[in-house]
């Protein structure tokens, strides 16, 4: 039984991990190439989570509501490259931090006038919402499982194109080195657009895929997307490679210092006690675990920048 | 040299944003003088409220200026300063818990436990530069918060009361205001001539061009360390008066959206400007009041002003002040 | 340049100026009701239900609580204790609300009180009833017309044991209420606890303790998650298969008809405890339900029913004093005597909790496909809670 339960907390640290990747590949890649540190990436995971629920609920389609946050998603990506970003981009890393900061703010009432305050609470579609069974012995929620497939799938697909298209090889020469990259005349700035299309379409798969487990709501963005932040610098900015073993590092110590911790201090303390110190535990093992790859290894565990 | 002689004049610029002679010496006067009555007017008026908003904006303009320290005359991009403005507040209710109210004792531990907190976290961040100060900054705060809401006696998630220190006399919330401009005041001289001296040059030299001022013999790790430090117990003591301004402390007080906050401000008013926390923590607070007051969607314009000044203004509040535009 | 800092300048003081309360205080026989509560976020549909039905309650009374028109100041304090707090500030002080109303976490709660009484205003709680201001702390400023928080886990930890469940495992967020109410189940349940767990308040993906569930083999499981939480564990606990396996007892605020909306076919059968129920047959409560109904478009939750059993408690309160809310005792001793709600009578403890009885409902689908609540039994009368001799009031 121990086993079983191991194996289901796998999972599930998989599943956590693979939804981080979505978020934080795009995160990586535009502070990477671009050079923009993004604190509005998490309004995009807000906001394809937004539109995924609304479309799922009016035509009644899970997968339409996926589709439909992607692509509306990317689109408001380009408009806000085109009309914020590009401004900041020559600027320093504080005016960007500033004014994605205000884009957050305008995102989030945004999404409150639109969708009002209350939180949108999407379902899991009907095909998925049972169990499955992984072993014998263990269940498994079906819709995780898919979760789990796409998420996978996504990130070998974005290594195809990363390490096999034209498009991966100029995003790879822009992170490694953006003045030689230019220099050799890559088209910089519709790598820059369609960079940034990309990983908001992949922080919309991310909102959508993960609407059915947590809740539509405003402010979803804000506290993963410092968890994604901390998966980059792990993994090397700029680095696809490094976000993906980042996010899985994460994933993993999360779920295990939240299933794990609270049962081994509840023997030495009081339940509320050890409700208290586990997860917080867990949390601090995330952030030491940063600073510990920093202090080892400061550009991360795979380097990119020449 | 010429970068560190520019940065010292703009600093004075930004000091004496208004012309010189009588007319600056009459509004320095009016100033203080509106300062010093505000409480009385408020309590005429029956604006308590105001008196509430206005010391506020004070404590923030206090933990800003200690943020721009580093932030702007260091260059150190810190995003974890929420860390000494909740430990400053954290040591109040703490103690209070365990039965320490005296301020001599309560006020000097947290501005020491601050600086010591500032002093560990310094040393092993500035071994880093750019983004990876920002997360390992970051990182070392979200250890705190986390450590902090680990501690179930003290409050956990769900924060704590922490009744005012006892300094010899009742607190009211009027001497409260008195005392936190008294502390703005002394603690905005002492930073005015830390970067007037030798040593805050040497930190604006190594902001500008770290290679240079190494060479030319300043040292620049334990300068920057020392500002680190200063800064850190400057932003505690802010932390102080908000706990015995809001009698209540809670772990957002150290979270990370508290440190994006306070960075924001000195955005706002400007980074590396004297004035610029002054200004960023007021226009903030004033901003946020305003829209609050008029609409409940009041983040929205909050927002489309920060975004306005993002784009349009980069040398924030300060530099709008000064007539430039960029 | 001179331009472009004179027209800083003036957008500073014009925004100051702003500020100012110009307008002449409203004529002083308003009352000014300050109503915090929680209408964002996961918990919104629990502000919500207890709003909607003040007002309804209002409506009912003509817009006069005791014979005076009344103002009311909605403030959000999106679950979060300094927003509250300075919510709760602006009310007072800017606002000078004369009664205060309307939060639904007991962490809210706690976090304000002390600022509400020190003004010596009155908090009327329609929700929150943190034991707390049950025992040693109670306050002459605080009632909560609805329930201790212990209470209805005390009457589901009775049915757990009445139904000789060995084994539970037991589950609740990190938060005071959440202590209470495994505090409450456990003091009625003498069976085996196999594990107590405390999640983080506004936690929604449960699947690490769903594993931890599966794994302990417990005869029963009992959860307490308000609002999001509650849809989210239970949605998630039927889709890993568990449903089926071991049952699952809540307590109301998890299986009213906010969570059953969301969650739907999946939540019939299951057991949950509530001092309140759509049946309950007396006039007032009829009238509420009918018009709720109408009005909202929605059936209410229990939550609805405590929003306007406030609005009642606070009339009836006022009346007494004829609207004088600076007589202090009598305000409250003319509640605490028992007002009429729509449970009927309710009377109360010296420390401001209510005495009353608490049900048990099945969730059913009725004939025409409709997932509601049944009440099937009552498990206590006259309950009071277990704070009450600690309280030192009167």
């Amino acid at each position: 039984m121990a086993g079983g339960l191991v194996v289901e907390q796998l999972l599930n640290g998989l599943q956590f991990g693979l939804m981080l990747f979505l978020l934080s590949a795009g995160l990586t890649l535009v502070l990477g190439v671009m050079d923009v540190v993004n604190l509005a990436h998490g309004s995009l995971y807000m906001l394809g989570a937004y539109v995924a629920a609304t479309v799922a609920g009016a035509t009644g389609s899970f997968w339409a509501g996926v589709g439909a946050a992607v692509v509306a998603t990317a689109a408001v990506g380009l408009v806000v490259e085109a009309t914020v970003l590009r401004r900041v981009y020559p600027r320093d890393h504080l005016t960007q931090v500033l004014a994605t900061f205000a884009l957050i703010l305008v995102f989030n009432e945004g999404a409150r006038i639109v969708w009002g305050p209350q939180a949108l609470l999407l379902s899991v579609p009907p095909e998925l919402s049972r169990p499955v069974a992984v072993l014998p012995n263990l269940t498994y929620s079906a819709y995780r499982l898919v979760v789990l497939g796409v998420g996978a799938g996504l990130a070998v697909l974005l290594f195809l194109v990363i390490h096999r298209t034209r498009l991966g090889m100029w995003v790879r020469a822009g992170a490694s080195n953006r003045a030689m990259a230019r220099a050799m005349g890559v088209p910089i700035q519709q790598v820059f657009a369609v960079v940034f299309a990309l990983s908001a379409a992949l922080s919309a798969v991310a909102g959508a895929l993960l609407g059915p487990i947590l809740a539509v709501q405003v402010g979803m963005g804000e506290d993963i997307l410092i968890l994604a932040f901390v998966v980059i610098v792990i993994g090397g900015i700029g680095s696809v490679k490094g976000s993906l073993v980042g996010a899985l590092l994460v994933g993993t110590v999360d779920t295990a210092g939240r299933a794990f911790l609270p049962p081994l201090f509840a023997q030495l303390m009081s339940p509320e006690a050890a409700s208290n110190l586990g997860p917080a535990l867990a949390s601090v093992l995330i952030y030491l675990l940063m600073a510990v790859v920093l202090f080892v290894r400061p550009q991360g565990l795979f380097p990119v920048r020449a | 040299m010429r970068a560190r002689n520019l940065s010292v004049e703009a600093g004075r610029r930004a000091a004496l944003p208004w012309p010189a002679g009588v007319g600056r010496a009459l509004l320095w006067t009016a100033g203080g003088a509106l300062l010093l009555a505000f409480p009385y007017a408020a309590e005429a008026l029956g604006w308590h409220f105001y008196l509430s908003v206005a010391t506020k904006a004070a404590v923030l303009a206090l933990a800003a200026s200690g943020l721009n320290l580093v932030l702007g005359y260091g260059g150190l991009v810190s995003f974890g300063h929420a860390t000494y403005y909740g430990l400053g507040a954290y040591t109040v209710a703490v103690l209070a818990r365990e039965g320490v109210q005296q301020a001599w004792a309560v006020w000097p531990a947290a501005v020491l436990l601050c600086a010591f907190a500032a002093l560990c976290v310094g040393a092993v961040s500035l071994r880093t530069r750019g983004l990876y100060f920002i997360m390992i900054t970051l990182a070392f705060a979200q250890m705190v918060y986390y450590g902090v809401i680990s501690f179930k006696q003290y409050g956990g998630q769900d924060g704590l009361r922490a009744p005012r220190t006892d300094l010899g006399l009742p607190l009211t919330d009027a001497g409260l205001y008195y005392l936190t401009l008294l502390l703005l005041g002394a603690c905005l001289v002492l930073l005015w001539r830390v970067v007037h001296s030798r040593f805050g040059r040497a930190l604006q030299a190594a902001r500008d061009n770290e290679l240079r001022a190494a060479a030319v013999g300043f040292p620049v790790y334990p300068v920057q360390l020392c500002a680190f430090v200063l800064s850190g117990a400057i932003t505690g003591l802010a932390g102080v008066l908000m706990a015995h301004h809001t009698q209540y402390v809670s772990p957002n007080m150290l979270g990370w959206p508290q440190s994006g906050h306070l960075m924001f401000m000195v955005i706002l008013g400007g980074v590396g400007r004297f004035w610029g926390g002054v200004l960023g923590a007021v226009a903030l607070v004033l901003l946020e009041e305003v829209f609050h007051s008029a609409t409940v969607h009041w983040q929205l314009f909050v927002g489309l002003v920060l975004l306005a000044v993002a784009l349009f203004a980069s040398r924030g509040l300060s530099g709008l002040l000064e007539g430039r535009l960029r | 340049m001179k331009v472009k800092r004179t027209a800083v300048v003036c957008v500073l003081l014009a925004a100051v100026l702003s500020l100012v309360p110009w307008q002449a205080r409203s004529q002083p026989r308003t009352l000014r009701i300050g109503f915090v509560s929680t209408l964002s976020g996961g918990g919104a549909a629990l502000g919500v239900d207890v709003l909607d039905g003040f007002n309804l309650a209002l409506r009912h009374l003509g817009n006069r609580l005791g014979g005076l028109p009344v103002e009311v100041l909605t403030a959000d304090d999106q679950q979060n204790p300094d927003v509250a707090r300075s919510a709760v500030e602006r009310l007072l002080r800017r606002d000078r609300a004369d009664l205060l109303t309307g939060i639904i976490f007991s962490n809210v709660l706690l976090a304000v009180g002390d600022l509400v009484f020190g003004s010596g205003v009155f908090y009327i709680s329609p929700n929150a009833g943190p034991s707390e201001y049950a025992g040693s702390q109670c306050n002459l400023h605080f009632l909560n017309v609805a329930w201790q928080n212990d209470n209805l886990h005390e009457a589901m930890g009775h049915y757990a044991q009445l139904k000789r469940y060995e084994t539970a495992f037991i589950l609740a967020p990190n938060y005071p209420a959440g202590r209470d109410a495994l505090t409450g189940f456990k003091r009625f349940y003498k069976g085996q606890v196999v594990s107590e767990v405390y999640t983080r308040l506004g936690q929604l993906d449960y699947s690490a303790e769903i594993a931890q569930i599966r794994a302990a083999r417990p005869r029963a499981v009992y959860a307490f998650y308000p609002g999001a939480m509650g849809v989210n564990f239970i949605k998630q606990y039927a889709e890993a298969g568990l449903m089926q396996q071991v049952p699952l007892l809540l307590p109301g605020f998890s299986a009213d008809a906010d969570v059953i909306r969301a969650v739907g076919k999946p939540m019939v059968g299951v057991f949950n405890s509530s001092h309140w129920a759509l049946e309950l047959f007396n006039p007032i409560n009829r009238r509420f339900v009918e018009d709720f109904r109408r009005s909202y478009n929605r059936v209410p939750a229990l939550y609805a029913s405590q929003g306007y059993d406030a609005a009642l408690a606070i009339d009836h309160g006022l009346r007494a004093v004829g609207g004088d809310l600076s007589r202090k005792a009598e305000f409250r001793n003319a509640i605490l005597s028992g007002f009429d709600s729509t449970r009927g009578r309710v009377r109360f403890n010296r420390n401001g909790y209510p005495i009353q009885n608490y049900y048990l409902r099945q969730v059913v689908e009725s004939a025409n496909g409709e997932v509601v609540n049944r009440l099937v039994g009552t498990i206590f009368r006259n309950h009071g809670d277990a704070y009450a001799s600690q309280c030192r009031l009167r």
